[in-house]
């Protein structure tokens, strides 16, 4: 440790990453830290290692030193590297650098550009999006801005400008995240890389060029990339996907998007308060599937309804054929469940969010028997990869979207983070229910866990109560110091051991707030323990800490040794008590 | 051509504060409590928290008709704090909503009718919707404090509203582009909910937006149509003269002074100019004097004789939606701009230049007696392609249009006067003579299609046989 502290300054990466000062690469995107860390002051660093967590403190003392030596040499020479990662997006770059720390001599293979498509057609051009769409919202807002006693002249954007922020806002994320694998020495290679047995690779641009490598463990990596079923001719102009419009080259009079998850209810966001009016397509028979139906419709009252939207739901879009020669786009619609056909819209544009397909193709996974189901590589909760026998194929995994267990970038990350702990000695088993996910509309959407729906169906399997708590940000002093009183959080909870089950939060900085939920989650930490941390005032967090604060658990238990000992499965019956 | 009634703001009334209380409420609620038998049990305004005095209707988790069980969600309240769901207390059938979604009603006061039995939901219903005729209700059971909140329909406009929704339409979504000749109608997803919000059928709409869809504004402009045409209980001299406004006071548009306001803004993106001119009417008046017992009149000879000039410059009738392209409309539909009870309506003569005059003149009548009615059908106004405005009845002799966006120009005419002119073989006399002012869209009708447009017209009108071929 103390080597931490003399030479931080003169190799500023690796110091901070190893030192588990920074916080570990979990959320989204993961970005941050690699942006910041290196800044943190030499005296910060001493400060700040005593408050490792005794999870990682095992292994502190070998990663600041394998960290010294940067990506050393392979720990047996049987290998060129300790372990491969094929893909360089968020998935990609969060088990590098944590390999990295753990010692591992890592290379990374990226057929396109690193960042994969959170960095660059994903969450970080639509966040500047997004952020752009919020002003203009509240600019255009007269009501809100004479709340605040404030007056503003008609707001207007340029196009452009706005296209390029999101634009700039990718190549400096990208930027950051190759500075960062690089500063560690991670080895970037470039080309596809393709599976030729266990434990060899090859990348390259697939022609006899290509490069042959072996590495004692392989992740695959390579995630997704937009899908876009069958009938629907994409010409990138008129009828488009997300990798389009986050580029932002014309706004539409009046675009439809397809699928209202939560891709399309972001972009819905955005083009309406840029001046579009929207049209959703929705196959299901209520849009915004998938999220907690209360929540779901608090967010139609909000974000839908009031704003230039309409929808048509149970429908396909059977065929969608792009403007030309003076004609709109058409988008043929069928019903979905007796596929007749039911209307033809007309539309300026269309937008197709209808959700991500696996990008696995290419990947050589028929050289170690591995059949994809519907592009999705099998993996178990290890995210070991399953062959077409059933049987795991040793030294192989694959993280993040190519595996479909949770399709999002900090997910992605945390699996493969997940993946190193297990390659060098700990074994490891991701929650996925302590995975936050967000929405970034104005307001935002965020939850972590079980909705009410499924919370309610292994309440009725397993045989215990389920509770529901609901706070308004209407009674919280921040969201209504800035007019944003809309919103509720909600908590669903097992009332007789104050587990916590899932939140669901609908409201200004729902997205940042969730986090409280998620690490209680993450840390096992029960409602009764975590209604008596402190928030300070005023902040939007009260919300989240009246919520806890109103859930009503039966069993009281405040003595710190004894609720670790009841959390402890052994004893988990005693709860009961 | 859907925004003809917009002309001249000056002859938008003030709307009186019945139909400015309809427009804003869009409901269509009796104002007067309800008699409530035994098993119809009310639903009131829960008191949601101890400061609440009143709550909003969030939205109705159920429907009219559908069954409720005990302790269900009926429907979501705001209150001052938060928006909770509100539980039935009794199994029954939610009969009959009273207060819609969106407004608000005091604590305690009736929201809802529940039905024991689904027999008795029509009864329930028939109370809730008989209410306004029976006197005996006034002053019963329920808190009538949020009805009387309630915005309530005003006799004078109600029935032109229905008249809207209830039209059949497909004349006016046959000129539709997009709409393959009447059978659906293209609507953005605004225009539908402002149409619904406002209770406007969009089938009787023009749309002016790309491929001839229905947008927001033709909407809000045909909304405003209606208004004017059939909302309005002042008069001319009222409106000039007006009684009963207080002095002083600041007033806020109504949705359909809104309407208007924008609309008379959005002319402002068309580059327009005018160009004036002045027809000796002679040979008109003499004409007219000779077919009048047969049923013409003045405005469907000057309708007729602008549908004729127009056959020939067809310029003059098109128009320019998008300033990237126009269209040569196929039918010469003249808009004249009537003044009615003070409002400003525009029916529209359709196909004036192959209708014959006397039919025309039959046809003019019953569209002025329909508007005298408030029973224009939306494409008895909304079609027009060119557009006539006269003031010449209250001796203006020369004023200046607006130009209503979607339409190429509109022809403002003055009175029919007698002047001393000097003629050409050097003598003076008198000649009956009336001066007109075109406006035009600059983009697609230049100076010189105007005055060859006008010296047509000239020569229909002072040698007017033509008309009555």
């Amino acid at each position: 440790m103390q080597s931490a502290i003399s030479i931080s300054l003169s190799s500023p990466s690796p110091i901070p990453r190893s030192s588990a000062a920074c916080p570990r690469s979990l959320r989204f995107c993961g970005l941050r830290k690699e942006a910041f860390c290196p800044d943190a002051s030499p005296g910060a660093t001493p400060l700040r290692l005593p408050t490792l967590n005794s999870r990682s403190q095992h292994s502190n003392l070998n990663a600041v030193f394998a960290a010294l030596k940067g990506n050393g040499s392979p720990s047996s020479n049987a290998f060129d590297y300790d372990l491969v990662i094929i893909g360089a997006g968020v998935g990609g770059h969060g088990a590098a650098l944590h390999a990295v720390e753990k010692g591992l001599k890592t290379a990374i293979i990226e057929g396109d550009v690193v960042g994969g498509t959170c960095v660059n057609r994903g969450c970080v051009p639509s966040k500047a999006l997004l952020a752009v769409s919020g002003r203009m919202r509240e600019l255009q807002n007269e009501q809100h801005m004479k709340s605040f006693g404030l007056q503003v002249a008609a707001a207007g954007y340029d196009r452009q400008k706005v296209a390029d922020h999101a634009n700039n806002l990718a190549s400096k994320i990208r930027g950051n995240l190759t500075n960062s694998m690089k500063a560690l020495g991670v080895d970037i290679l470039t080309g596809f890389g393709t599976i030729l047995g266990p434990q060899k690779l090859k990348f390259g641009k697939g022609d006899s060029g290509d490069k042959i490598i072996t590495a004692k463990d392989i992740i695959v990596a390579t995630g997704s990339v937009p899908l876009v079923p069958k009938g629907i001719e994409v010409d990138g102009k008129t009828v488009i996907t997300s990798d389009h419009a986050l580029k932002l080259e014309f706004v539409p009079q009046w675009i439809a998007i397809v699928g209202s998850g939560y891709i399309g209810l972001e972009f819905s966001d955005v083009y309406t308060a840029l001046g579009s009016e929207v049209t959703f397509v929705e196959a299901l028979d209520q849009i915004m599937p998938g999220f907690d139906p209360e929540i779901g419709k608090l967010a139609q009252r909000v974000l839908v309804n009031p704003r230039k939207i309409d929808s048509y739901t149970g429908v396909f879009a059977s065929k969608i054929t792009p403007a030309k020669d003076g004609k709109p786009v058409q988008i043929e619609l069928i019903d979905a469940k007796t596929k007749e056909p039911k209307e033809t819209l007309e539309v300026d544009a269309a937008l197709i969010a209808t959700g991500r397909a696996p990008f696995t193709k290419g990947l050589g996974l028929e050289n170690i028997n591995v059949q994809t189901q519907r592009g999705f590589v099998p993996v178990d909760e290890r995210m070991r990869v399953i062959d077409a026998n059933g049987k795991l194929v040793p030294h192989l995994y694959c993280i993040g979207d190519a595996n479909g267990k949770m399709m999002l970038a900090h997910a992605a990350s945390a699996q493969g983070i997940s993946v190193v702990e297990q390659v060098t000695g700990n074994d490891h088993v991701l929650n996925h229910l302590s995975i936050p996910a967000a929405c970034f509309t104005h307001p935002e959407i965020s939850m972590v866990g079980l909705t009410e729906p499924q919370a309610r169906e292994k309440a009725e399997k397993e045989g215990f109560e389920v509770s529901i708590a609901k706070t308004s940000f209407k009674a919280n002093t921040k969201a209504l110091a800035e007019n944003e009183g809309e919103g509720m959080a909600k908590l669903i909870y097992r009332p007789d051991n104050g587990e916590i089950l899932g939140v669901h939060i609908f409201g200004l900085h729902a997205a940042d707030l969730i986090h409280e939920a998620s690490n209680a989650i993450a840390m096992g930490t029960r409602i009764q323990d975590i209604k008596f941390a402190v928030h300070a005032h005023p902040t939007l967090s009260e919300v989240l800490d009246e919520l806890f604060k109103s859930a009503k658990v039966t069993l009281w238990l405040n003595s710190v040794p004894l609720k670790q000992l009841l959390s402890q499965s052994p004893f988990r019956f005693l709860g009961l008590l | 051509m859907s925004h003809s009634h917009l002309l001249h703001t000056s002859f938008v009334p003030t709307a009186p504060p019945s139909l400015r209380r309809r427009i804003g409420g869009g409901s269509h609620l009796p104002r007067k409590p309800h008699l409530i038998q035994s098993k119809i049990r009310e639903i009131f305004m829960p008191a949601l928290s101890s400061t609440m005095t009143e709550g909003k209707i969030v939205s109705w988790v159920k429907s009219e008709g559908d069954k409720l069980a005990k302790g269900e969600s009926v429907v979501v309240v705001e209150s001052d704090k938060a928006d909770m769901d509100v539980e039935s207390f009794y199994d029954g059938y939610l009969a009959a909503i009273i207060v819609d979604e969106g407004l608000s009603a005091a604590v305690g006061s009736t929201i809802a009718l529940l039905a024991e039995t689904e027999e008795e939901i029509a009864l329930a219903q028939s109370k809730k919707s008989s209410s306004p005729a029976s006197p005996s209700a006034a002053g019963s059971n329920d808190a009538p404090v949020v009805l009387e909140e309630m915005p309530s329909p005003v006799p004078a406009s109600a029935p032109v509203v229905a008249s809207v929704s209830s039209n059949a339409g497909a004349v006016g979504s046959a000129v539709h582009p997009a709409s393959e000749g009447g059978k659906r109608v293209v609507a953005s997803p605004y225009a539908k909910k402002l149409a619904k919000d406002l209770g406007v059928d969009l089938k009787g709409i023009v749309g002016s937006g790309p491929n001839g869809r229905v947008v927001a504004k033709d909407v809000e402009a045909a909304l405003a149509a209606v208004n004017v045409g059939g909302g309005a209980a002042t008069t001319a001299a009222e409106v000039a003269k007006p009684s009963g406004v207080e002095l002083g006071s600041v007033v806020p548009f109504t949705t359909m002074q809104s309407a208007v306001s924008r609309n008379m803004v959005e002319s402002l993106a068309v580059p327009t100019f005018r160009v004036g001119y002045t027809f000796t009417t002679d040979a008109l008046d003499a004409l007219y004097k000779k077919i009048k017992s047969k049923g013409v009149t003045m405005t469907a000879l000057l309708a007729k004789a602008t549908a004729l000039a127009l056959v020939q410059h067809p310029v003059v009738n098109s128009s320019c939606r998008d300033g990237k392209s126009f269209t040569y409309n196929s039918h010469i539909n003249v808009a004249v701009a009537v003044a009615i009870d003070g409002g400003l309506i525009t029916p529209v003569l359709q196909d004036a230049d192959k209708i014959d005059i006397y039919s025309l003149s039959r046809k003019w009548k019953e569209l002025v007696d329909k508007a005298r009615a408030k029973q224009l059908q939306p494409q008895e106004y909304n079609l027009g392609t060119f557009t006539l405005s006269n003031l010449g009845m209250f001796g203006v002799d020369r004023f200046d249009a607006i130009l209503p966006p979607g339409t190429g120009a509109i022809m403002a005419v003055g009175a029919s006067e007698p002047t001393l002119v000097g003629t050409k073989d050097g003598r003076i006399g008198l000649k009956t003579q009336m001066q007109v002012n075109v406006t035009a869209d600059h983009r697609v009708i230049y100076g010189a299609d105007l005055a060859a447009f006008l010296q047509t017209l000239a020569k229909i009108i002072e040698d007017p046989k033509d008309l009555t071929l």
